[in-house]
């Protein structure tokens, strides 16, 4: 299952790829903390075990590439370099928050990076991703939009109407669809009367593939470049089908009373930041020290961004009645 | 001044936005090919190329999302959806993202989109094809409904529109296309959010909009006849509403009716109300009371269907209530 490490890449990228999705990781523990703690209301669903899928994407896109995502959004924000200390206090619900403090966990926005949201509302981030890259061709750039979706999404009307769209219009989305076999407590299988979910873009004649190990970063990016370099010559819209798997329970709240301890635990093996820790030791590009400052250094990140979380200021009461309109 | 049909007004809306914007395009169901299911668009797709004149697929949801992804991306789409009924399918995407991407995500994302659609029944096409819904945009914030009466005001709001830097549901009545008025040579528009005293009058305010405009007009001819002199406000934005020309013109006449096409429970006529009751309580001579469509799914026969959506002698009637001792 598991590949060669891409040598292609240069060392210190390997060690930004790995250092990446340990600072995910560590805000997302930190930020279950804080919920815990009743810092943190509402939903929130954490990203851990998925954490290559954003990395090895987002890793091959352009300033000018613009993403935009589902409810579970936090580790496609971090991973397109949204300040970390205004995630996590938007978490925290303040001022500085990355949406002002009015957005929370599901409702990341950063357009300076090309984040153009996290969206709740279970495939409606769809044809907003189509707009966006309407856009693009209308203009002629050749820039592109990664739509990421969830395997929930997909029996979704939104979903179809994107992809028909999309695929109809030769659009420059690449439709990212992160299979982690749970839409909240509901199997693929007991969801979809096509559970291997790439196969519905052949009804909408858009190239697709599966990647049978998103834990790998490296196959991750193999197939994700793939994918980028046929939209950016123009063949329209792409469809890559990743396999994952959450570790934690859809959000906070739950029980996780739907799927057994012993089916998790063989995803567990398959920690993604494990398997490129070691990958880097074997190969002999990151020694334990190297991998030790990274460690220190996200922590230090993480502690800094609650320490701001905690001492930013609420939204003031005006800031109710801001930005309702233009 | 030109005579213009509501139609062709809304048509030389369409055409200065084209010609302003090189970034604006129309997108709907038929907008291009077929000439638009109204016929508005007539001869577009000749004009100005399939670039800018798209024909979509039947995908409410997937095309309003297109627009808003357009809008966000800093383009000035125009969206057409065919008839408001079929708006129900992209309700999603227009209340959660289209009147929520700018406050959700702090003031970052602006949606400067117009979405044209045509409301209301009265042709015989039943229930699912005759339904006047503006009042539900109406009640999102973050959205601006314009429910214009008459070919000048749908020019002037169709302007004020293409202007607005957010959401804006153009909501048209098909019955109105036909209608023929004035239309000012020169450039002017009507601001979103302003109602206009229709017709002056002393002894009632009748307060309408869409084609419930018309109607409350003819409503106070009869009066006229008969001794009452109705003042009629036209609405023309449900959202934001100007109540303070409701409010001064309630002040003056010191009665009021209210009336609309959609059925009458929850309607946007009890939303009125409520403000004048809040605003103007103590200037009234008489409750306000209300016109609106019956509480029933639009039947097709026609003798049926004409029983549910107010009528000038209704309207009538029930100004002539306020007066009896």
């Amino acid at each position: 299952m598991s590949t060669q490490t891409d040598l292609t890449i240069p060392r210190a990228e390997l060690l930004t790829l790995l250092r990446s999705m340990k600072l995910i990781r560590r805000f997302e523990e930190r930020s279950a903390e804080h919920y815990a703690r009743g810092n943190i209301g509402g939903f929130l669903h954490l990203y851990i075990g998925e954490e290559a899928v954003a990395v090895g994407v987002i890793s091959l896109l352009r300033e000018d590439d613009r993403i935009v995502t589902h409810y579970r959004d936090h580790g496609h924000a971090l991973a397109r370099g949204l300040d970390t200390a205004a995630c996590m206090a938007e978490l925290f619900g303040k001022a500085t928050g990355v949406s002002g403090g009015k957005g929370g966990s599901m409702h990341f926005f950063d357009v300076s990076r090309g984040f153009m949201g996290g969206h709740a509302i279970v495939g409606g981030q769809m044809p907003l991703a189509v707009g966006l890259a309407f856009a693009n061709r209308y203009r002629g750039q050749d820039s592109l939009v990664v739509c990421f979706l969830g395997d929930g999404a997909v029996n979704e009307g939104e979903f179809h109407e994107s992809m028909n769209l999309a695929s109809l219009w030769q659009l420059p989305v690449l439709f990212l669809l992160e299979n982690n076999g749970f839409g909240m407590g509901t199997r693929v299988e007991r969801a979809s009367a096509q559970p291997v979910i790439h196969r519905l873009a052949d009804r909408h004649n858009i190239r697709s593939r599966r990647v049978d190990n998103g834990q790998d970063v490296f196959d991750v990016r193999e197939a994700t470049q793939t994918a980028i370099d046929y939209i950016r010559e123009g063949n329209g819209p792409y469809f890559l089908e990743i396999m994952t798997y959450r570790f934690r329970g859809h959000s906070m709240a739950d029980p996780l009373e739907y799927r057994q301890q012993h089916e998790v635990e063989p995803w567990l093996d398959l920690d993604p930041i494990r398997l490129l820790t070691a990958r880097l030791h074997e190969s002999g590009l990151a020694t334990p020290d190297e991998i030790d400052t990274i460690d220190a250094d996200v922590e230090d990140e993480v502690n800094a961004a609650i320490r701001f979380a905690l001492e930013s200021p609420f939204p003031s009461p005006d800031e109710l009645y801001t930005d309702v309109y233009a | 001044m030109p005579q213009l049909t509501y139609r062709e007004a809304i048509r030389v809306g369409l055409e200065e936005a084209l010609a302003a914007n090189p970034e604006t395009v129309i997108m709907g169901e038929d907008v291009g090919a077929y000439g638009g299911s109204y016929a508005v668009t007539k001869g577009f797709l000749e004009q100005y190329g399939e670039e800018r004149i798209i024909d979509t697929p039947i995908s409410e949801s997937g095309f309003v999302g297109a627009g808003i992804g357009a809008a966000i991306a800093g383009m000035r789409p125009i969206v057409e959806i065919m008839t408001i009924n079929f708006s129900l399918l992209a309700m999603d995407q227009i209340v959660n993202l289209a009147a929520k991407a700018r406050y959700m995500s702090g003031g970052q994302m602006t949606v400067p989109l117009v979405i044209r659609t045509v409301s209301g029944g009265g042709n015989m096409l039943a229930a699912t094809h005759s339904q006047s819904l503006e009042a539900w945009y109406a009640r999102v914030p973050g959205i601006k409904v314009v429910t214009p009466s008459n070919p000048a005001d749908a020019l002037g709001l169709f302007r004020s529109a293409m202007a607005d830097p957010n959401p804006v549901m153009y909501v048209e009545h098909s019955l109105l296309y036909g209608s023929r008025a004035e239309v000012p040579d020169e450039p002017y528009t009507v601001p979103i959010g302003s109602a206009s005293v229709a017709r002056p009058g002393t002894d009632v305010s009748i307060i309408a909009y869409l084609r419930m405009t018309p109607v409350a007009l003819s409503a106070a001819d009869i009066l006229e006849a008969e001794g009452i002199s109705a003042e009629v406000i036209d609405l023309r934005s449900l959202l934001p509403l100007d109540s303070g020309t409701i409010i001064d013109s309630v002040n003056r006449t010191n009665r009021a009716v209210v009336v609309e096409e959609t059925w009458e429970f929850g309607g946007f006529a009890g939303e009125v109300i409520a403000q004048i009751n809040e605003r103007a309580f103590d200037s009234l001579d008489a409750p306000v009371l209300r016109v609106a469509g019956v509480n029933v799914p639009t039947p097709y026969s026609r003798p049926l269907e004409l029983l549910t959506i107010p009528t000038a002698e209704a309207v009538a009637d029930k100004v002539r209530s306020l007066f009896q001792a």
